[in-house]
């Protein structure tokens, strides 16, 4: 069993006015085979975490600890942090240019596991992961993410999960801008993985809709840089009736 | 982020003055629509009209030997031997003290009928930073022949170049020109092609290595059925000026002409210029004509300028079109890609190698291709202690 452990995370940006805190004091702890569902209002810092433990080098973590089966995440490079088993399923994710999908997912792979991916082997799984995802195959011959509508990109991402196989995954609004038949293409994947690797996730979600097929065994309450409630599945439909008011108000 | 025009100059590019005599030119001060984004400083030496070899040595050693035993060359010709100036008329003053100061071209003619299966490749070397060379090279294939012509430039030198080409009837021809220069080289080159009818001309620029490299391709789509493919690819270093002004001309009937460029910048001061200009004449009808440039930043402190022109004098085409794209390696691509398990170094790599790899892949030419491979690398290694393009607007 592997875990991932967050520990009093504080976190602040550069901005122009100076430094900026954003998170306050982060604790979380998850485990291979959990799944631990993230919702809090716009603004409150879920995609500075997401982003800090992947080592974006916007954030700066003035102090607590992540660290993964007891080694110091932070030490770690951004890539480091991929070998590592770590996963971030962007929000945003970025185009880039002159490179093709199929070039990209090859060689992320490669850097992965230290070494070219048997090329029969490989073109099937991706094929294979394509089709699941129902993304038609011509897009490997795209750049990344170039012009892609904002639900490929998303499937996009999660395909990327599926050849990857993290050990922990943080889905970042991954939900967001998906059709209905592609929330549940996409769903099925994350499940499938989770399955397969016995992969820990992080779903940081403003719907409830995507934990119908995600089940969450915990539910976290994410306000102003900290988690101000914890509780299991029952804990999102009570925010799907009432909102934030309740935490907006007690931080006030 | 394609753009369409962004600036169309007052003077069109067919209408640009032209002649052989130095004379008839100002001096440029910088201010001209085809001087005004070049180092006319640094450029300054190519400005004088003066004895070519200046300093009493040669310029540029020649090493045409493969085209030699194939009995390529033609005897040397002076300004009044036809082929040359049959189509070639200077558009700058550099240009102009080339023709005057090269008494004898460089003429390489493929025979009628005769298809070249290796290529034919002339190593030029500049011999001194200080010494001012003129050249006229004319590569001429004769009526339904095949060949391939490459001119290889190294060394140091101030060199002005005129390359005359000629593509007859039924003939394919592909000219590759590599810029692999040392850094104190200031090159500039007019290449002016005319295609004749059902004739096929690929043009290749590759610029690596020089301070101030200007290459000007201007192709003619003369005869009926004429076909060209113009290809570029530039990397500027820094304190590197690479600079393309192509033109494209299409004239006769049922022509199609594909142009596209393509620069990486990286470094202080690396500075590129792409102006492409495409002329569909009134008699052109059936055109099919496509260019554009691209553009890649790798690092802040670059400046690139790319401005294509489209004119259209008659409305029955094929198609025409045209765009510009610039586009910046900042950190949010280099996180997207590290936060996949590759390195930092590699992903500059997938990058740049992506880039370029589209161009470079269409030369065909083993060891021009590891050539630049090479200068790839070493490119790489060069842009390595570098930070990202920090992200634009940010
Ligand atoms: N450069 C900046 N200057 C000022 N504030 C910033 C800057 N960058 C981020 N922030 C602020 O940091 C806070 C946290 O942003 P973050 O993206 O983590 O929120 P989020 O919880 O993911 O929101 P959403 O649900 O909208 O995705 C926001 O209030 C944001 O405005
Ligand atoms: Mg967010």
């Amino acid at each position: 069993m592997s875990v991932l452990e967050i520990k009093d995370l504080k976190v602040s940006i550069e901005t122009d006015a100076g430094p900026k805190q954003i998170l306050k004091g982060v604790d979380l702890t998850i485990n291979s085979d959990q799944i631990h569902a993230i919702m809090g209002p716009n603004g409150s810092g879920k995609s500075t975490l997401a982003y800090a433990i992947a080592g974006h080098p916007r954030y700066n973590v003035d102090s607590g600890s992540i660290t993964l089966d007891g080694e110091d995440v932070l030490e770690m490079e951004v890539d480091e942090r991929a070998q590592a088993g770590l996963f971030l399923a962007m929000q945003y994710p970025v185009e880039i240019p002159g490179v093709t999908v199929s070039n990209f997912l090859r060689t992320a792979k490669t850097a992965l596991t230290g070494e070219a991916p048997k090329i029969r082997e490989w073109v099937g799984d991706v094929r294979e992961a394509m089709d699941s995802l129902r993304m038609d195959s011509s897009f490997q011959e795209r750049n990344v993410n170039e012009g892609f509508s904002g639900g490929e990109k998303k499937r996009h991402e999660i395909l990327q999960m599926e050849l990857l196989r993290p050990r922990f995954a943080v889905l970042d609004e991954t939900d967001s801008g998906l059709d209905i038949d592609a929330l549940r293409v996409v769903s099925e994947g994350v499940n499938r993985v989770k399955q397969a690797n016995k992969m820990g996730v992080l779903l940081i979600t403003h719907y409830t809709r995507i934990l119908r097929y995600i089940q969450p065994d915990f539910v976290h309450v994410f306000v102003d840089g900290r988690i101000a409630e914890e509780g299991g599945r029952e804990l999102a439909d009570r925010l799907e009736e009432e909102g934030y008011d309740r935490y907006l108000n007690a931080s006030v | 982020m394609t753009t369409a025009e962004k600036f169309v100059p007052i003077q069109t590019r067919s209408e640009r003055p032209t002649s052989f005599d130095p004379n008839d030119y100002e001096r440029p001060t910088g201010r001209e629509v085809n001087w005004k984004h070049t180092d006319l400083r640094r450029l300054a030496p190519l400005l004088v009209d003066e004895e070519t070899e200046n300093v009493g040595r040669d310029g540029i050693e020649y090493d045409v030997a493969s085209l030699e035993a194939g009995g390529y060359l033609v005897e040397s010709a002076g300004h009044d031997a036809a082929p040359r100036g049959e189509l070639f008329l200077p558009e700058d003053l550099p240009s102009a003290i080339a023709w005057k100061r090269c008494a004898n071209a460089l003429h390489v003619q493929i025979p009628a009928g005769v298809a070249v299966d290796e290529p034919l490749i002339a190593r030029l070397k500049g011999l001194g930073a200080d010494i001012h060379a003129n050249a006229h090279i004319i590569i001429e294939a004769l009526p339904g022949s095949q060949a391939t012509v490459v001119l290889h430039h190294t060394g140091s030198v101030a060199y002005a170049q005129n390359v005359e080409i000629i593509v007859r009837e039924n003939a394919r021809l592909n000219v590759v020109t590599v810029q692999d220069w040392q850094d104190d080289t200031v090159h500039a080159s007019a290449h002016q092609a005319r295609v004749d009818d059902g004739a096929y001309l690929k043009h290749i620029v590759v610029s690596f290595g020089g301070g101030v490299v200007r290459v000007n391709p201007s192709v003619r789509l003369h005869g009926e059925g004429s076909e060209t493919e113009m290809y570029g690819v530039s990397f500027a270093d820094a304190g590197q000026h690479m600079e393309n002004q192509v033109y494209m001309f299409h004239e006769g009937e049922n022509t199609v002409g594909n142009v596209l460029y393509k620069d990486a910048l990286q470094g202080e001061g690396a500075r590129s210029v792409w102006i492409g200009d495409v002329l569909i004449g009134a008699d052109a009808v059936g055109t099919d004509s496509y260019e554009k440039n691209q553009n890649l930043v790798l690092t802040d402190g670059t400046r690139t300028d790319s401005i294509p022109n489209l004119e259209i004098k008659n409305g029955n085409i094929e198609g025409a079109g045209h765009a510009s794209a610039t586009s910046r390696f900042d950190d949010e691509h280099m996180f997207y890609l590290q936060s996949r398990g590759i390195s930092g170094e590699e992903a500059r790599r997938l990058v740049v190698i992506g880039f370029l790899m589209e161009i470079v892949q269409k030369i065909g030419i083993e060891s021009i291709e590891s050539r630049i491979a090479e200068l790839i690398e070493e490119e790489l290694a060069a842009g390595a202690e570098l930070a990202p393009a920090s992200k634009a607007g940010a």
